[in-house]
């Protein structure tokens, strides 16, 4: 059994993400996963893979990889002048990449995080439910940690795309034009010197009578920039400050991420997957769930607008999302993969109170 | 919309409890409360109890903390009228003081020393020997409100007045797993590494975070939490909990 891609160059900061691990909030547990679940829902379901497949998220471009066996890969988020080999690789477009090609990501020239996805999955472990990385515990993805020089990445096995209903290896070219939901993903994330995107829909509260009437005018009528301090846990925002009536601190309660939560000083935090799962400053509003992905996109300096709608607004924009992102047709192989790719047999073992990974490698 | 979790709440006033918010399109907040209180916890834990023997459709998971639940919501399978009909039910049951059942969570701990860096500085700010601290904080026996801040933390309340200090003016950068902490009226364990700013006294050698258990987390939410000091050479032999029914 061979691994199917060997890390050559990590890029700015990558790790394996899925959708998270919804269900143990009430342990502790943050829910994590991709910060744009959009592009990487999308690129699975290009290689024919189910939304929540396991993939890479590239923080600022950079990834080299080197393909290990014959793999089919879609590359979406944001925009990194990718190439296979000497041939550029068109985004939102299933590609085969053959054994000992590389596959190269430029940095990121609009957008924040590009995602790779692999036919068949990245074949990480899955702990507590999922196989994304949690950086602050260390646990999840490829031994908790960002990817490494020398890191093998398996794969598990793809479904052919007679088997998906899928017609093979180009959706979208027979239908003429990016599927809606990448249209989408284009018009949701800013252009770098370029009209800005619209605005981030939220629903206030829940604790929007923490604050004055003034200052919640503000926050909607405001302009606010991301700040240096943005990352996984969190966007820091810039720009004008709301006033609390009283204290900023509520006892702490359940927060999910997309909450905007402000602290003393009066401005703005965006909360990203891998916030905590309580917090104590009052919350002024929550980015609706269509919404939430173009937060992974944004860069430090990149500006923003709120604009509020109702629950019912809000959850009727996640159906028109869903319907756009059920549109997009299987992709990927057309044939079953020949053995090669797929990951060994893993299991965590505890031997005198220590965990261990024990790893069951079947020889070629 | 007609559906409650759908709208603010028109009918209701600032102060009247429980009350119903919307967190996003896929969060509801369910408050009982604004402030740390036994009581008002106890209608937390009664009404996700309630909530979670029969979940609607849609609810991914209740999520308890001091004052109020959270539910995680997955909006395409939501049938709202069947969530605002168990909401209501739920609230209801947790009013008329539905509870879950009690376990107690007994810890050895060893306290001082190496073990409990801020001992002796908790026994000068309060006045007390390090012995009347022990004696005083091992002698209370402690409601978990609520598992948050980072993986399985339990927020154990409450302290004996005599025993409240404030945090530190400077966070750790590193506390050690099983450490022991007060932070005002409450008291913690640290089930993994991590930073914190609490008054750390004493140190568990019992391991509260599972990674391969399911739940991963020894203490729960409506535990009752019982700890008794154990000396510092006990510390390789008292790695098994008692949890008592």
């Amino acid at each position: 059994m061979r691994p199917a891609l060997e890390v050559l160059v990590p890029g700015g900061h990558t790790t394996v993400q899925d959708l998270g691990r919804l269900g143990r909030q009430r342990w502790g547990v943050p829910v994590g996963g991709a910060a744009d679940t959009l592009a990487l829902r999308l690129a699975n379901r290009l290689v024919g893979n189910s939304d929540g497949a396991a993939g890479l998220e590239c923080a600022w471009g950079g990834l080299q990889l080197r393909a290990r066996a014959d793999v089919w890969v879609a590359l979406g988020g944001a925009d990194c002048q990718a190439t296979v080999g000497e041939e550029p690789l068109t985004p939102w477009q299933p590609a085969r990449v053959a054994r000992g090609q590389v596959l190269r990501l430029g940095p990121a020239g609009r957008g924040m995080r590009a995602y790779v996805a692999v036919a068949g999955g990245v074949d990480v472990p899955r702990v507590l439910g999922s196989r994304s990385t949690d950086l602050r515990g260390r646990f999840g993805g490829l031994e908790g940690r960002p990817l490494r020089p020398g890191d093998l990445i398996f794969v598990g096995v793809p479904e052919p795309a007679s088997r998906r209903g899928g017609q093979g290896a180009r959706p979208g070219s027979s239908t003429g034009g990016p599927p809606a939901a990448v249209r989408r993903w284009e018009e949701g994330v800013p252009r770098s010197g370029g009209s800005p995107a619209p605005p981030v829909r939220v629903v206030m509260g829940p604790q929007q009578d923490a604050f004055t009437a003034e200052s919640l005018a503000t926050f909607l009528q405001g302009t606010y920039a991301v700040g240096e301090r943005a990352d996984r846990m969190g966007l820091r925002l810039e720009g004008p400050r709301l006033d609390h009536l009283r204290s900023p601190d509520v006892v702490s309660d359940g927060v999910i991420p997309g909450a905007v939560q402000v602290p003393g000083d009066g401005l703005p935090i965006v909360l990203m997957p891998d916030c905590q799962t309580t917090g104590g400053y009052a919350k002024v509003a929550c980015v609706i769930s269509a919404d939430r992905w173009r937060l992974g996109q944004l860069r430090p300096g990149d500006r923003l607008t709120f604009e509020a709608v109702s629950v019912a607004e809000a959850r009727a924009a996640r159906r028109e999302l869903e319907a756009e992102v059920a549109r997009v047709p299987a992709g990927g192989p057309a044939e079953p993969a020949p053995p090669g790719g797929r990951g060994p047999a893993r299991w965590r073992v505890r031997v005198a109170g220590r965990w261990y990974l024990v790893t069951l490698e079947p020889e070629d | 919309m007609t559906a409650r979790t759908g709208r603010s709440e028109p009918g209701s006033t600032a102060d009247s409890y429980p009350r119903v918010r919307p967190q996003g399109d896929d969060a509801v907040v369910v408050e009982f409360g604004d402030r740390i209180d036994p009581d008002v916890n106890g209608r937390v834990l009664g009404f996700c109890r309630v909530l979670a023997e029969a979940p609607p459709r849609g609810v991914v998971e209740v999520i308890p903390t001091f004052r109020s639940a959270l539910l995680r919501l997955d909006p395409p399978s939501l049938d709202e009228a069947q969530l605002d009909a168990a909401l209501d039910r739920a609230m209801g049951a947790a009013v008329a003081g539905v509870r879950p059942p009690r376990r107690t969570v007994r810890l050895p701990v060893v306290y001082g020393g190496q073990f409990g860096p801020d001992l002796d500085a908790v026994a000068s700010k309060t006045g007390l020997t390090p012995a009347e601290v022990i004696t005083l904080h091992s002698g209370t026996s402690y409601d978990c409100y609520m598992v948050g801040f980072t993986l399985g933390f339990p927020y154990l309340g409450t302290v004996p007045e005599a025993l409240a200090v404030p945090r530190l003016a400077t966070p750790r950068v590193r506390v050690p797993a099983g450490s022991m902490g007060i932070a005002g009226r409450q008291t913690g364990i640290y089930p993994v590494e991590a930073p914190g700013g609490w008054n750390l006294i004493g140190r568990t050698p019992v391991n509260l975070w599972r990674m391969a258990e399911d739940p991963p987390c020894l203490v729960r939410p409506g535990d009752r939490v019982e700890f008794f000091p154990v000396p510092p050479d006990a510390w390789d032999h008292s790695r098994e909990e008692l949890v008592l029914p």
